[in-house]
């Protein structure tokens, strides 16, 4: 038994804007029956202001999906098409007082519908900004890698578990669950490398001594790991203004790819923390 | 609100009868059977009655019951007891269709490293014997097929299957958890040697199951502990539950033939007025082999969710093999094993009746449910052209 707030309840046992508009301006469908929901949105709108005049919907699913559906049209009608499109999957489930982790992908097929009726109305194609697009990850409910990247980002999602509750991949046979625990690694490690890179990141005016400090912190913490991986070493040698003077050691002195590293890798990492004006010039021995 | 109780392979009803028997042994027959003065000791005698009662329901000697705690326990003492005495064979035969009690203690077995057969059903949810007969192999050490199915009530041919199990000396375990007091199960002349059965689908509370065990079986205990049922499976008794059941199994075999008149009249009547009055709705499993409680019915483009708490809200208890209901995302594993199309598993209700349902409850049911899916059905997008034609 789920537990379903009042609201979610009154919009499905009452749900409100249920049929079609037969001559309608935009019309979204996302879903299908083998999936166990699905969803069509039909949009009236006032051509010269995009504004969204009336909303009709037709849904098969659960509770929730009906009460999703129902609660999408009552809040984009008077909406401009732009104002619509900045409704997200949590203000679906906020209006509706919450829905149960496990039901969040109801309200996402909602978002999903309404993106894909403004796509189409707007003679965009769909591909260019919805989540079809991709490597179909979970072959079950077929949903893409950018799909999962997206909820995982926008909701901060740490376990595959999640990711089943917010879009069903990998709820049918599980095959899946791997790929879906990479993603959720994937996305954490960029957001841990950006934040870092916000930590150090690059004021504005730097005092030489502040430079200085920084470009030791980096190599330190940030190149130095990576090159000792590999059986290499770096050694900072000097600065002078933006030239920074480094010597490789161990396995990239000897190394063909080394200045390769010096360009595509030490001097990037240092540009990106520092400053964008360092170059790296390597000092033989 | 009354509420209307048509769920009863998930839980039942507590018989007055059952509490009524259980009540001293919470009160002053406090004592532990295996104690050696009197006011313990008198209490293993009401245990020697309910084992006594539990044989007469099933035609064993009482010898052969072990109590235990509920179905799924009795499920993994059978598979793993016995896997346990043959260290040497490593194949199991089970089916698509049975409860997860079996179905994920094979699944798990498998994956260490156990040889896992599970037989298909066809569209009306019943077994190949062919393809029995070619998966038993010279490894097999247990076929594990259920007597009943608890989604759609179809009742497998367990005497026909134990005589292809039996002749190449393999243990049958038989999980009649939906069928123990349904309909009428005689042990002495069968070919099962271990059949697990459940309290609370008999009208007693939740926590009390048993165990046939045919005398002879080797199996290793599940949970292993003192002395008590032989060392069969330790643990100090749970008294009361146990007379429950006794008094339940007594019970059960006075109702059996009401189950098999009233209550089927009553099953088929709610059947026959939903499969006529409602366009597009189907019955899942096989019309005749089939308990007399329990009916499966699609009604399809609708969500089964959606129905059940529309009936939920007028007092109607039923349960679905839609996937929203079952935590997972898939509906069904024995509608979807029986090839039930999507845009019927999703929207299966499963009415499960028993004595104590009334026919003004059946009529209830009867005047409200086509109009619950209609009303779905004018907010479904799918099947508004089927629905039309059937109409016509």
């Amino acid at each position: 038994m789920w537990d379903y707030s009042a609201k979610v309840k009154d919009h499905f046992m009452n749900p409100r804007n249920v049929g079609e508009i037969p001559d309608a301006d935009a019309v979204g469908e996302v879903g299908n029956i083998t999936c166990g929901d699905a969803l069509v949105l039909y949009l009236k709108l006032d051509k010269k202001t995009e504004k969204i005049l009336d909303a009709k919907f037709r849904t098969f699913g659960c509770a929730s999906a009906i009460a999703s559906s129902s609660a999408l049209t009552e809040m984009i009608k008077g909406l401009t098409l732009d104002e619509a499109l900045k409704i997200t999957e949590d203000d679906i489930a906020r209006y509706l007082d919450g829905l149960p982790e496990a039901k969040m992908h109801c309200s996402v097929m909602g978002r999903d519908a309404l993106e894909a009726a403004i796509n189409k109305y707007r003679g965009e194609k769909i591909e260019a900004t919805h989540d079809d697009e991709g490597k179909i990850v979970c072959t079950c409910f077929g949903v893409t890698d950018k799909k999962i990247l997206r909820v995982i980002k926008e909701h901060n999602l740490k376990t595959a578990e999640q990711v089943t509750y917010y879009t069903k991949a990998g709820g049918g046979c599980g095959g899946c669950i791997p790929e879906i625990e990479d993603l959720i690694a994937q996305v954490h490690k960029e957001e841990s490398a950006m934040a870092k890179a916000e930590q150090v990141s690059k004021p504005k005016v730097l005092t030489n001594i502040q430079k200085i400090r920084m470009i030791e912190e980096v190599i330190n913490t940030e190149i130095k790991p990576m090159l000792q991986k590999d059986g290499g070493d770096i050694e900072l040698i000097d600065i002078d203004g933006d030239k920074v003077l480094v010597a490789l050691r161990g396995a990239c002195s000897q190394c063909v790819g080394a200045i390769t590293t010096l360009k595509n890798f030490v001097e990037k990492k240092l540009q990106e923390y520092v400053a964008d004006s360092i170059f790296v010039e390597e000092v033989k021995e | 609100m009354k509420i209307i109780y048509v769920d009863n392979n998930a839980t039942t009803q507590v018989a007055p009868e059952v509490l009524e028997s259980m009540l001293p042994f919470f009160k002053n027959l406090y004592g532990n059977p295996s104690s050696m003065h009197i006011f313990g000791g008198q209490v293993a005698r009401y245990i020697q009655i309910a084992r006594e009662k539990v044989a007469a329901l099933l035609g064993c000697d009482p010898i052969e019951i072990v109590f235990t705690s509920c179905g799924t326990e009795g499920d993994n003492f059978s598979i793993r007891g016995i896997l346990e005495a043959y260290p040497l064979k490593r194949h199991i035969i089970t089916t698509k269709v049975e409860h997860p009690a079996v179905k994920n203690t094979c699944e798990y077995l498998a994956k260490r490293g156990y040889l896992l057969t599970e037989l298909s059903v066809n569209r009306e949810g019943m077994l190949d014997l062919d393809e029995l007969r070619a998966s038993i192999r010279e490894d097999t050490a247990i076929v594990s097929i259920m007597y009943a199915n608890n989604e759609t009530g179809v009742i497998f041919p367990i005497e026909e299957i134990g005589q292809i199990v039996k002749e190449h000396n393999i243990i049958f375990h038989v999980d009649a958890v939906q069928a123990v007091g349904k309909i009428p199960i005689n042990l002495k002349n069968s070919t099962i040697d271990l059949l697990t059965l459940s309290g609370h689908k008999l009208h007693t509370p939740k926590g009390i199951g048993a165990q046939f065990i045919r005398r002879g079986t080797k199996i290793r205990p599940f949970v292993i502990g003192g002395h008590q049922e032989k060392g069969r499976r330790g643990g100090t008794e749970n008294v009361p539950y146990i007379v429950g059941l006794g008094t339940a199994c007594e019970l059960a075999g006075k109702n059996l033939e009401k189950e098999n008149t009233y209550v089927k009249i009553l099953r088929d009547k709610l059947e026959d007025s939903l499969l006529n009055n409602t366009p597009n709705a189907r019955l899942n499993g096989h019309k005749t082999m089939r308990l007399p409680n329990t009916s499966n019915i699609s009604f399809e483009y609708v969500e089964g969710e959606a129905i059940l708490l529309h009936l939920s809200e007028i007092g109607i208890c039923a349960s679905s093999g839609s996937a929203c209901t079952s935590g997972s995302l898939e509906p069904s594993h024995v509608l979807r094993a029986m090839g039930v199309p999507f845009t019927a598993a999703h929207g299966s209700v499963r009415f499960s009746l028993s004595i104590y349902n009334t026919e003004e409850e059946i009529d209830f049911i009867i005047k409200h449910t086509p109009g619950i899916i209609k009303n779905l059905r004018e907010i479904s997008p799918f099947g508004r052209k089927e629905l039309k034609e059937s109409l016509r």
